[in-house]
């Protein structure tokens, strides 16, 4: 994040924003979109949510343990990794599956890399990306949101039992709302070159992972989070841009096989991803100029993903690749130190 | 044998090579064949078979000529006793089961490329007698299966529910696609060394608790 | 302890002494190859021969025995030293009374991960392909793998249609993957429901293999019925399977161990096998 530069006389005591307050703030911010997805799917969200942060705050634990730390549950990240995971995942998403993805995400993603701020990735996307190998039918099996008895009844696949195949859910999900096609809007798109409008997005009314549907939401909440500083607004503003820019470039090379730039935005995981998970501060980079050069990779990648790639949503892997590639970004975009003289070419900074 | 070394036992020399210096969990070596071939148990323990017969085979050719071998074509002649026993296993494989040689497929050949064979002639079969040779090689060998088959029951059993095909959890198992991919032998290598480091680091020094979010 | 070996200042051994040594161990080698060769030989064939039946079997029930043949614009020719530019390798599979039960040949595409090949059945009466089988793929399992689970998706392959135009040039419909229920000719396949891509490649394989086979087949398939299915030679059969055991894996192997892989025309001629075998282990 870059500091603006404040004059001022002595006592320079100011309170920082420390590690637990910002991320307590991000966990602030997710609990709206977390409430709008329990309303939406009902029950076996909220058992999905809360399973995957009990097992995220319970691997990190034991981790902290195995490596004689002192707990690091206090500083958030852990809920905050549990949330983000639980909400790119689908509703119907059994639970042991779910504690599989919050563990992985704990262990391969942070711990292994020596804790918080040391991880490469943002654990809650490695730990997406071990189910989605893992588990690929089960990770794109949708239910329909608002399905009316959501309330009083969870999902059949959501208590499988541990190791086991989740039962077929296409039967309920059909029964539970009339002319459900169990396919998403990027698959539709994909595969039946149907296009959802953006009326549907915005109203929640589309497959989708438990957190993704409710756009505006997401927008608001992660308005929240750069307006108090929590949050470089440079990231989501430069994926969401990057994006929206290939998208209206692809379109305008051939306007029937590919979708408007608000199509591109609104579906899947875009936002989500762009405005909670790219933004992490330990996985993106510093510099002010490697901060756009980072969200505009992100934003091409997954747009070129969801084109050309065998996946339907290709979020997950561009922000990935982005966190893989923050160190170098920052390297190769070091401001000059002022009077230095760049001597050997390639070696400067 | 280096002077000043201590000489080992008959029993250390056979368990240097199946705990102190395993060749996948200590060395890390031949990891080409490691990864790529432990899918299943069976596969695991065929191809850890074959490299074993090979060690064998070429440490104790190499052993029985390490007087009589010049020094200057001495890996020449190594490679070539190795590559012949790699031919010869080779053909008994397809002979014994086509079905474990296709799933073995070019790493059967490979084994000829195998570090930890040409390492083993030259560090240690042409400098011992045939019976050291060979318990040092039996060991290595021994060690390099027990390290196969340790990564391909694990990514049997989750990959597919099964250990040497028999279904373990029922019909009902859902398989761990990852662990039949690629990545799934990174996986479950990366977390058997994770183990091995982990138990010996324990051995070596006790942690204490460490202030803040120091490495430990 | 061999102190030649640890002493640097030693001089340097002759040339003969080298040469000796090498050819020496080269020999031990070579007749260790040999014999293991000569000693599996039989063992392999078996294997090789069984496996290429079980396939054949599995697509065309109710025959008893296999033979190979090569289809090229020269003709339908007995399979032998491998499989000449711009030919198709054809499995016929004949009866206990040495009838042709059925043909069977190879088609490959591209799928989801890597190339997807499956052994098809074709019958010349009912000109339609009546089974498949996958020989080899390394699709999704629990997804692209359902090409050989799904009744349904195999039900495709009761009776696809693979009629020839009026002209015998090419096929009349080429044979076509569509989306999941919305098969309404001889020719489609129905795919499945989230494994599009497979199954395409299950149905470009088997439209680009007909197309170039059937054409060549179907004027000669006199030819194969008329042939003598009795008793086929030892080495026909001996040839490698789905052309995958004998030479699959060896491309990517050491220069050694190809060089050691004998090729296919040695066999024809006992006496040239010793000879090539420790010709290839000395040079």
């Amino acid at each position: 994040m870059t500091a603006r530069i404040e004059l001022r006389t002595s006592p320079h005591v100011v309170k920082g924003s420390s590690v637990e307050r910002i991320m307590f703030h991000v966990v602030l911010a997710l609990l709206p979109i977390a409430a709008f997805s329990v309303w939406q799917y009902g029950l076996s969200a909220l058992a999905l949510i809360v399973t995957i942060t009990l097992t995220c705050l319970a691997s990190e634990r034991l981790f902290n343990r195995l490596s004689g730390q002192y707990s690091t549950l206090s500083d958030w990240s852990a809920t905050i990794t549990g949330l983000l995971l639980a909400l790119t995942l689908p509703p119907s998403f059994p639970l042991w599956m779910g504690a599989v993805a919050g563990f992985m995400a704990i262990a391969l993603g942070k711990a292994l890399f020596g804790g918080i701020g040391y991880n490469v990735m943002n654990p809650a996307l490695v730990g997406r990306a071990f189910v989605q190998a893992a588990f690929p039918v089960a990770i794109t099996t949708w239910v329909p949101a608002f399905a009316p008895n959501r309330f009083s009844e969870f999902v059949p696949t959501t208590f499988t039992a541990p190791l086991m195949t989740p039962p077929d859910v296409s039967a309920w999900a059909k029964s539970a709302l009339d002319g459900f096609t169990g396919a998403t809007p990027l698959a539709r798109w994909k595969f039946d070159n149907v296009l959802a409008t953006p009326h549907d997005f915005l109203s929640g009314a589309v497959t989708a992972s438990a957190g993704e549907t409710s756009a505006i939401l997401i927008l608001l909440c992660g308005a929240y989070l750069a307006i108090r500083k929590f949050m470089d607004w440079r990231i989501p503003v430069a994926i969401l841009g990057s994006a929206a820019l290939t998208a209206l470039l692809f379109q305008m090379i051939d306007p029937a096989r590919y979708p408007d730039p608000l199509f591109v935005l609104l579906s899947g995981g875009m936002m989500l991803g762009a405005v909670f998970m790219a933004s992490d501060m330990a996985t993106s980079p510093v510099t002010p100029k490697g901060v756009w050069i980072y969200g505009t990779l992100i934003g091409v990648v997954t747009v070129m993903i969801r084109y050309f790639g065998g996946l339907t949503e290709g979020v997950m892997y561009a922000i990935l690749l982005g966190n893989a590639l923050a160190p170098l970004i920052d390297q190769v975009t070091q401001p000059k130190v002022f009077g230095e003289v760049k001597t050997i070419k390639g070696k400067g900074a | 044998m280096i002077p000043g070394q201590k000489q080992l036992s008959s029993l250390e020399e056979l368990l240097e090579g199946i705990w102190k210096q395993n060749p996948v969990f200590v060395m890390v070596l031949g990891m080409c064949p490691v990864l790529a071939v432990s899918v299943s148990a069976v596969n695991a323990l065929s191809m850890g078979l074959a490299t074993l017969f090979v060690l064998l085979g070429s440490t104790l050719l190499v052993s029985l000529l390490r007087n009589v071998v010049p020094r200057e074509v001495r890996i020449a002649t190594y490679i070539l006793i190795i590559a012949t026993f790699v031919t010869v296993v080779d053909y008994l494989i397809q002979a014994i089961s086509l079905a474990v040689y296709d799933a073995l497929g070019a790493f059967i050949q490979l084994i000829v490329v195998n570090c930890m064979i040409l390492g083993r002639a030259e560090a240690h079969a042409s400098k011992n007698p045939p019976g050291r040779a060979l318990l040092n090689a039996l060991g290595m060998g021994v060690g390099f299966a027990i390290g196969l088959f340790a990564i391909g029951a694990v990514r049997e059993i989750l990959g597919a529910g099964k250990l040497f095909g028999f279904a373990l959890f029922g019909p009902d198992f859902q398989p761990w696609v990852i662990m039949v991919l690629p990545p799934g032998g990174f996986f479950v290598l990366g977390a058997w060394l994770l183990l091995f480091n982990w138990l010996n680091s324990r051995k070596a020094t006790p942690v204490k608790p460490v202030e803040g979010h120091a490495h430990v | 302890m061999n102190a030649a070996s640890v002493n640097p200042s030693q001089p340097t051994t002759p040339s003969a002494a080298m040469i000796r040594t090498l050819g020496l161990v080269a020999t031990v080698c070579g007749i260790l190859i040999v014999s293991t060769y000569e000693g599996t030989l039989e063992a392999v064939a078996t294997n090789k021969k069984l496996a290429l039946e079980r396939a054949v079997f599995k697509v065309i029930p109710g025959a008893s025995s296999v033979k190979e043949f090569v289809v090229s614009s020269g003709g339908v020719q007995p399979a032998g030293n491998g499989v000449p530019e711009g030919a198709v390798k054809l499995y016929a599979a004949y009866d206990q009374a040495g009838a042709l039960k059925g043909l069977a040949a190879e088609g490959a595409a591209k799928g989801y991960a890597d190339t997807v090949r499956v052994l098809y059945a074709y019958d010349p009466e009912k000109q339609a392909i009546t089974g498949i089988g996958v020989v080899s793929m390394r699709e999704t399992p629990g997804i692209g793998d359902k090409i050989h689970t799904d009744a349904a998706f195999l039900k495709n392959f009761e009776a696809l249609d693979v009629k020839l135009s009026a002209d015998l040039k090419s096929l009349a419909n080429a044979v076509k993957v569509v989306k999941h229920g919305s098969k309404q000719n001889p020719w489609e396949i129905d795919a499945i429901a989230g494994a599009t891509v497979t199954c395409k490649a299950v149905g470009k394989g088997i439209n680009e293999s007909a197309r170039k086979l059937l054409p060549l087949l179907v004027p000669n398939l006199d030819k194969l019925k008329a042939s003598e299915p009795a008793s086929p030679t030892p080495h026909a059969e001996a040839s490698p399977p789905l052309s995958k055991g004998g030479q699959g894996g060896f491309d990517s192997g050491s220069a050694s161990s190809q060089r050691l892989n004998p090729p296919q025309p040695p066999f024809e001629k006992g006496g040239s096998r010793a000879s090539f075998h420790a010709k290839g282990a000395s040079s």
